[in-house]
């Protein structure tokens, strides 16, 4: 397999990704589909460190996923508080705010 | 064999001490009595912000880029970090102030309690404050100055999230209306997060074809020539990613909801210090990066100036509550502000960067004043922002409509005020880079928002006021001595703007 397999399928992984962000209304399905284009970053990240001969790219993968971590428990301490006390994680419920 | 690396640690003196401070706050909420936590924190929290503020000026004048490249301290960078010191000390001492609330602060007791609960009621009103709210801020307001020193891309994500992260769990700490709250913190979380992800695909896309993350090697890779698909296509999601913190339409839907649900003193803070610090990454990546290939950038942010201006000009005309007209406001002055970012011209020719500079200071303190003046007018439930119950507020409360008019005024962009020497600035930077088409729009644009800024003016003097009105709060020193600074300052901005125009002028020199 060539490096632009791996481009390619990061792209896709990506895809899904932003499109579960944009379809799916469980606030956690949500969150993991954010969760699903980081990793597709970090696989971009990883073989353009390979096909650039720099391991920059690999290090930067590794903040990413201190970054992702930090992220996991700030968006679920905000998740559950909401959750709490509606009963519910649908971000269809959470419409007190609009127009 | 590693080296250690050079650090200049004097150049990253303010970074140091609002860090510091941040990090002092968490033991403080650790180790110190209760008792003695609020003075303690908000005394610490003014010490790191109000000391980064003193530091930046000694260090006025210096140029260099240090931590191994990934920090440039430069004119752009040391006036922005002042701007955002300065207008986070301020947003401090609004979220000090103990007058106002019935119960003391503005701010949750216990956010893990659920909403509603008879355990919460009870909280509701137990005169009770809790400090968490200080260092989470000041960790925001190092993340924002290091978000406008950043020099490589790599460095710029982290200082993203430094300040993103902080700031959605304040938006979810508002005592009254914790649902509105809560819904506010989860939907900025989740749009936050979308648009990092967003920020970094761009990140691995520019590093796959400059081999680098370092803005000046980044610059090498495009050239003239804009160095290829990928880069472009990478350049094009990094934009999106810092348009989305600047609220700038069509990256907006978010603005509204939060800037409403969080409490109004968080709302303050976030829509003064987080649109300077992400114009100023926006300035320093198209500048330095790409600003000799200024035509991979240019019909972007040309056409998000357009949607931006028009959606937040027009929408706000519907408006019914006043956080979110200002919301929409926003949104209109993020448009205005690009074209500022239009004016950088080719190669930075342009005088786009002092006027933009300027002209995030003045919108920043303009809308901190507007929302502190938000925060006095009260009902039973909090904080009333409904355009109803402002009305008449000019015969029962004379200062504050008059402070409130100021506001408007100059958020309109009315001359003898900071918001229109902003205005003024940036429209002729366009201009002067021949773009004429969007100066039009941007000043049919602000015809159309003044319509709106206006509207509460006739409806704060020449409406009759209602019969069970909300009442105007005494505010105590903090937000007093906020009010006073910020209508101070949105006046000298207007009526004597040279010193500070001369400033940002010679500050207007990236290094990197």
């Amino acid at each position: 397999m060539s490096l632009s397999h791996y481009l390619v399928l990061a792209a896709i992984l990506f895809t899904i990704g932003a499109v579960g962000v944009l379809v799916r209304r469980n606030a956690i399905v949500v969150f993991m589909c954010v969760e699903l284009m980081l990793n597709a970053v970090n696989l971009t990240l990883i073989t353009f460190a390979r096909s650039t001969g720099t391991v920059d790219g690999q290090i930067i993968a590794l903040f990413v996923m201190v970054v992702a971590a930090a992220e996991v428990v700030v968006g679920l301490a905000i998740i559950m508080s909401i959750y709490r006390t509606r009963r519910s994680a649908s971000i269809d419920d959470a419409n007190l705010l609009k127009y | 064999m590693i080296e250690a690396p050079d650090i200049s640690w004097g150049a990253l003196a303010p970074l140091l001490l609002v860090f510091g401070a941040a990090c002092a706050g968490i033991l403080v909420e650790a180790f110190v009595p209760r008792a003695l936590r609020h003075p303690v924190q908000v005394g610490l929290a003014l010490v790191g912000t109000l000391g980064a503020l003193a530091a930046t000026v000694l260090l006025a004048g210096t140029r260099e880029v240090t931590a191994v490249g990934a920090l440039a301290v430069d004119g752009p960078a040391l006036f922005l970090q002042a701007t955002i010191a300065g207008l986070g000390a301020l947003s401090v001492l609004l979220f000090a102030e103990r007058a106002l609330d019935p119960a003391r602060s503005a701010f949750v007791v216990s956010a893990a309690v659920p909403a509603g609960s008879p355990r919460d009621r009870e909280l509701a009103t137990v005169p009770q404050v809790q400090t968490e709210v200080y260092p989470l801020a000041t960790f925001a307001i190092g993340g924002m100055m290091l978000f406008v020193a950043s020099n490589d891309l790599l460095v710029m994500f982290v200082a993203l999230e430094v300040l993103s992260l902080p700031l959605y769990l304040i938006s979810g700490l508002a005592r009254r209306r914790r649902l509105l709250s809560q819904e506010a913190a989860v939907k900025y979380f989740l749009l936050g997060a979308f648009a990092s992800a967003f920020f970094l695909y761009g990140l691995a896309l520019v590093y796959g074809a400059a081999g680098s993350v370092r803005l000046s090697e980044v610059r090498e890779a495009v050239g003239t020539d804009g160095g290829g698909a990928l880069l472009v296509l990478g350049l094009a999601l990094l934009v999106v990613g810092l348009l989305f913190k600047a609220s700038v339409a069509p990256f907006h839907t978010w603005t509204p909801d939060v800037y409403q649900g969080a409490p109004t003193a968080v709302t303050a803070f976030m829509a003064a210090c987080t649109k300077v610090a992400a114009f100023g990454a926006i300035l320093r990546l198209l500048y330095v990066a790409f600003g000799t290939a200024e035509w991979t950038w240019r019909p972007l942010v040309y056409a998000a100036a357009i949607v931006s201006m028009v959606v937040g000009a027009v929408l706000g005309l519907t408006q019914t509550d006043l956080k979110r007209m200002l919301a929409y406001s926003s949104v209109a002055h993020a448009g205005f502000l690009l074209t500022g970012v239009i004016g950088l011209g080719a190669a930075g020719t342009g005088s786009g960067l002092p006027a933009t500079m300027f002209y995030l200071l003045a919108y920043g303190i303009t809308t901190l004043g507007a929302f502190a003046v938000l925060t006095l007018v009260r009902d039973g439930d909090g904080e009333a922002s409904h355009l109803s119950q402002w009305a008449g507020l000019g015969a029962r409360s004379p200062v504050t409509a008059a402070v409130m008019t100021l506001f408007l005024l100059a958020l309109a962009g009315i001359p003898l005020t900071a918001g229109f020497t902003g205005k003024f600035a940036v429209f002729r930077a366009a201009i002067e880079q021949g773009a004429w088409p969007l100066t039009v729009v941007a000043l049919l644009a602000s015809a159309v928002a003044a319509f709106f800024y206006l509207r509460v003016v006739v409806l704060m003097y020449f409406s009759e006021p209602v019969a069970d009105g909300p009442t105007v709060g005494v505010p105590g020193v903090p937000t007093t001595l906020v009010l006073a600074v910020t209508a101070t300052a949105t006046v000298a901005l207007g009526v004597l703007p040279g010193a500070v125009l001369d400033l940002a002028e010679r500050a207007a020199i990236f290094v990197g």
